[in-house]
């Protein structure tokens, strides 16, 4: 497999520009002949639809929720990084390319991120065009506010429902197409197949979920905004539907998957609290502007916080990292949190949490400035957890939340399979090893506004399709295939759920490959996990028929896919002998606990080959250089 | 604690559905509602019985997947909150809970708890937002919002479409949900433009998917999660109406 990332060469403040120049155009009479299909109507999915749409594409939109209202998107809360320098703080474009490729831990492609930087700014004109109600201050003017990893203000918010408000800005988007006949709306349809015609992506196969019917839909191009794959961990503050189906099925027919180690977590959620715990719910991370975090400095120290007096608290990333505070980056404020419980300095009843204490804001800014800042945040602790967090810290621990891993693309925003392009979480591109806060939902609209539109006209400008129904071999081959994994998954009728073998699997992974890593606990992995995988095929209960709405089936269908993932992220965190962002190998760290990098042998993205059922996968390498920001050990000292 | 539940079972919108009651002893307080059915379904398996259907998918209260009656109160007793977000420490050792989908001749029943409520899309569609193609935005700070009208608008715009207003409306009207989107496009500069227009088509559009007349009985109000409030329909009243006396054709000019 090669490897082509097209980047472009050149000063790269022009890259992208000139890119958008050389790339060939498709007539605007012609564009109406065209179909495509997108996969998932999140922030990518929806603003890319709607976007075709405008153009003059003619789009059909699959999702597996009742409504594209509904993707996980929308569950985003702290806000959307833009380099708008609206508070005249020394932020830039540059500055914004800057932080995101150190933040990355130097795994990000240079170009891509500079052009992710250079869009931000028409994200927010966009989404203020439509009537996304940011935050105002007292004069009209946009109100900003900072995020982990950044020194400046340069997140716009809509309360703490910013996903939302960006999600309903490009659902309405989609919907107006909708009306205007461009979009045609799959709701409740599942993707379980890509159709692969003459090597190039032509069409999926689906399964309307209220029916059950399973039917070929065929276009000249098929795009997947279909998320990210943290629910492999099974607890993750991800939406319980949220899955790797698609993704997973698309490398099965070849497309490669990108650095699929990679997976963030998120240091501010509330900590599990039993057995049956479903989701984990994240606390938006722009609480830690105005939160302090501690822990006891004694171990086992089980007094309430308020006995516990000040010089017996330990402020540890403030004592750590003077001058970022509570505001380090993800990575840095999770390890530090599950080290502080590690050495049996952890609150709460399980002993895996730490204060997230607003007293010092509350008497500073008073209870009503907090209440306007966070007041939606707060009411939702206390609704999950009973403790209002007005009169005592907020317990939280870190929680596997975003994957910056996904499907290879190159920089048109293809994947190795001409004609399958894929965007926002469910592509590799942009964060590196690590994402600062307030950078996905900005990843997601650049790629479905302002990036893909362009680059997908590209490819259908430069190539010949023949035409292509739902009665070519291909789709046929594809459908019989799906018809009968549903078949096996209702026929085993097995002795344990879905469920049981999910959370077992999400135990595994979290183990041996979550926050710290291992050889030998990912050779122990690796192991495990096909055998649970060969025990799931011959021993799971899944009951009523394939006809019908059927949620354990569909659940059923997502589980093995997860069952077949997360082998292949124990395999690529195994061969990275290094530390970097979200990927913490025990072995390699600097004698502070700090991440170490390997820039001398790993500076690549991994890319994985699919080799063939029962063959072992074929890792290809996409070497990274960086020529503008040059790699250095990331101090937040 | 233990919980005598009765649930109502159907099997697809064909069949006739029934309340079917179940003993659940496995209650935990910390667990949410649906972590509770979650439990409960796990044992329906066990005994080769078929798990309630329920929507859900985000569990924090902001997709609006979720959502069914419990003892008549759409998302259950506990004010400004989510079925999900809803925890069994509300609820006392012993308790008989009812647990029905949302009621409404414009939401029929899919399964179990699981209704259709494509409506609400098809609403928005007649024209609930802002016509703004990609790519001709001016730069942000250009458009000025009072942080009056800024915080008003998302007063509004923070409807989850869940669908809770019109399962608690006697007469299941939309218009809690409707109102909010007209509400929240009309207090900005930004919709100014196709204000009276979106109240028109809007309001035709849920005549057209059988949702009942608003009454002002304020129902809807009181179980929404999000705390809209009957103010936005008010204002959609006001267009609306407005809407009607000064509606004329729209005459389009040929380039002749």
């Amino acid at each position: 497999m090669e490897l082509k990332s097209k980047t472009p060469t050149g000063p790269i403040e022009q890259r992208w520009d000139n890119h958008r120049f050389n790339i060939k155009l498709v007539n605007p009479a012609n564009k109406r002949k065209y179909s495509v299909i997108i996969v998932g109507s999140g922030l990518a999915g929806a603003s890319a639809s709607a976007t075709m749409a405008e153009l003059g594409y003619n789009v059909k939109c699959f999702c597996f929720q009742d409504s594209p209202r509904r993707a996980h998107s929308i569950a985003a809360q702290g806000g959307i990084n833009a380099a708008k320098n609206y508070q005249n703080d020394g932020d830039s474009v540059y500055r914004l390319f800057y932080d995101t490729v150190k933040g990355g831990d130097f795994r990000s492609r240079e170009s891509n991120v500079y052009r992710l930087a250079q869009i931000s700014v028409n994200i927010i004109d966009q989404c203020v065009a439509q009537g996304v109600p940011f935050a105002r201050e007292y004069g009209g003017l946009l109100a900003n506010r900072s995020f982990g990893g950044a020194q400046v203000s340069r997140t716009f918010y809509a309360r703490g429902q910013t996903g939302q408000q960006l999600l309903l800005g490009a659902y309405q988007a989609l919907l107006r197409q909708v009306a205007g006949g461009k979009v045609q709306m799959f709701p409740r349809t599942e993707m379980l197949d890509l159709i692969v015609i003459d090597g190039k992506a032509r069409g999926i196969v689906a399964r309307n979920l209220i029916t059950g019917k399973i039917e070929s839909h065929l276009a000249d191009a098929v795009v997947l905004g279909t998320g990210g794959y943290g629910n492999v961990f099974y607890l993750s503050t991800n939406a319980k539907g949220s899955n790797c189906t698609a993704i997973w099925r698309a490398y099965k027919r070849g497309a490669a998957m990108a650095n699929p180690c990679y997976t963030q977590i998120h240091p501010t959620c509330i900590p599990v609290s039993g057995e049956y715990q479903s989701k984990l719910t994240l606390m938006s991370e722009s609480l830690r502007n105005d939160g302090r975090i501690w822990v006891p400095k004694k171990k086992g120290d089980t007094r309430s916080p308020e006995q516990i007096p000040e010089d017996e608290r330990d402020y540890y990333l403030e004592r750590k990292y003077p001058s970022f505070g509570n505001l380090v980056p993800r990575d840095v404020a999770s390890r530090n949190a599950k080290s502080a419980c590690d050495e049996g300095r952890g609150v709460g009843e399980q002993g895996l949490g730490v204060y997230l204490d607003f007293s010092d804001a509350i008497k500073r800014l008073g209870k009503q400035s907090i209440r306007e800042r966070y007041g939606n945040l707060f009411d939702m602790y206390e609704r999950i957890t009973g403790d209002n967090p007005y009169n005592v810290p907020m317990r939280i621990y870190p929680a596997i939340h975003y994957t910056m891993g996904g499907l290879w693309v190159d920089y048109n925003l293809m994947t190795t399979i001409p004609g399958l392009f894929a965007v926002g979480e469910a592509n590799f591109s942009d964060h590196g090893a690590n994402r600062l806060g307030a950078s996905a939902l900005m990843q997601g609209l650049a790629d479905g506004y302002f990036i893909l539109p362009y680059t997908i006209g590209d490819y259908l400008a430069n190539t010949k399709l023949e035409k292509a129904d739902a009665s070519n071999p291909a789709a046929r081959e594809a459908e019989k295939g799906v018809n009968e994994v549903t078949r096996r998954l209702l026929e085993i009728r097995g002795k344990r759920t879905v469920t049981s073998f999910h959370r077992e699997l999400g135990k595994l992974v979290w183990d041996d490959c979550g926050m710290a890593r291992t050889e030998a606990g990912l050779k122990k992995a690796l192991q495990r996990v096909p055998e649970l995988r060969d025990e799931f095929w011959k021993n799971v209960n899944v009951l009523g028929g394939g006809e019908e709405l059927n949620q354990a089936l569909e659940n059923a269908g997502r589980v093995a896919d997860f069952l077949e993932f997360g082998e292949l992220m124990c395999l690529d965190a195994l061969q990275r002998n290094e530390s970097c962002g979200g990927h913490f190998r025990e072995e390699f760290q600097t004698p502070e606990g700090e991440a170490l990098r390997d820039d001398d042998n790993y500076s690549y993205v991994a890319a994985w080959e699919y080799g063939g059922p029962g063959k072992p996968p074929i890792l290809n390498k996409e070497p990274l250089t960086f020529e503008y920001v040059h790699p250095s050990q990331r101090s937040y000292k | 604690m233990k919980l005598t539940l009765h649930i109502w079972r159907q099997k697809s919108p064909n069949h006739i559905g029934r309340m079917v009651q179940y003993e659940h002893a496995n209650v935990n307080p910390h667990m949410s509602f649906l972590e509770m059915l979650d439990v409960l379904n796990e044992e329906l398996i066990a005994k080769g019985e078929e798990p309630v259907a329920f929507d859900h998918d985000c569990r924090e209260g902001i997709c609006g997947s979720c959502g069914f009656m419990v003892n008549g109160v759409a998302h259950g007793p506990q004010p400004a909150t989510t079925v999900c977000q809803l925890h069994m420490r509300h609820f006392k050792d012993g308790d008989v809970l009812y647990l029905e989908p949302w009621r409404a001749r414009a939401f029929p029943v899919i399964k179990d708890l699981v209704v259709d409520r494509s409506a609400f899309d098809r609403i928005i569609t007649a024209g609930g937002y802002v016509s703004a193609s990609t790519g001709s935005a001016q730069d942000a700070n250009n458009i000025l919002i009072p942080k009056r009208d800024a915080d008003l608008a998302m007063d509004a715009a923070a409807c989850i479409g869940c669908g809770a207003c019109v399962a608690a409306c006697p007469n299941a009207a939309s218009a809690l949900f409707t109102g909010a989107k007209i509400s929240h496009l009309s207090l900005l500069p930004q919709g100014q433009p196709e204000r009276f227009k979106r109240a028109l088509g809007m309001v035709a559009q849920v005549k057209q998917e059988l949702f009942g007349s608003c009454t002002n009985i304020g129902e809807c109000e009181a179980v929404c999660p999000k705390e809209i409030k009957l103010e936005v329909i008010a204002r959609m009243n006001r267009d609306y109406l407005k809407a009607s006396w000064t509606e004329r054709p729209e005459i389009t000019r040929g380039d002749d």
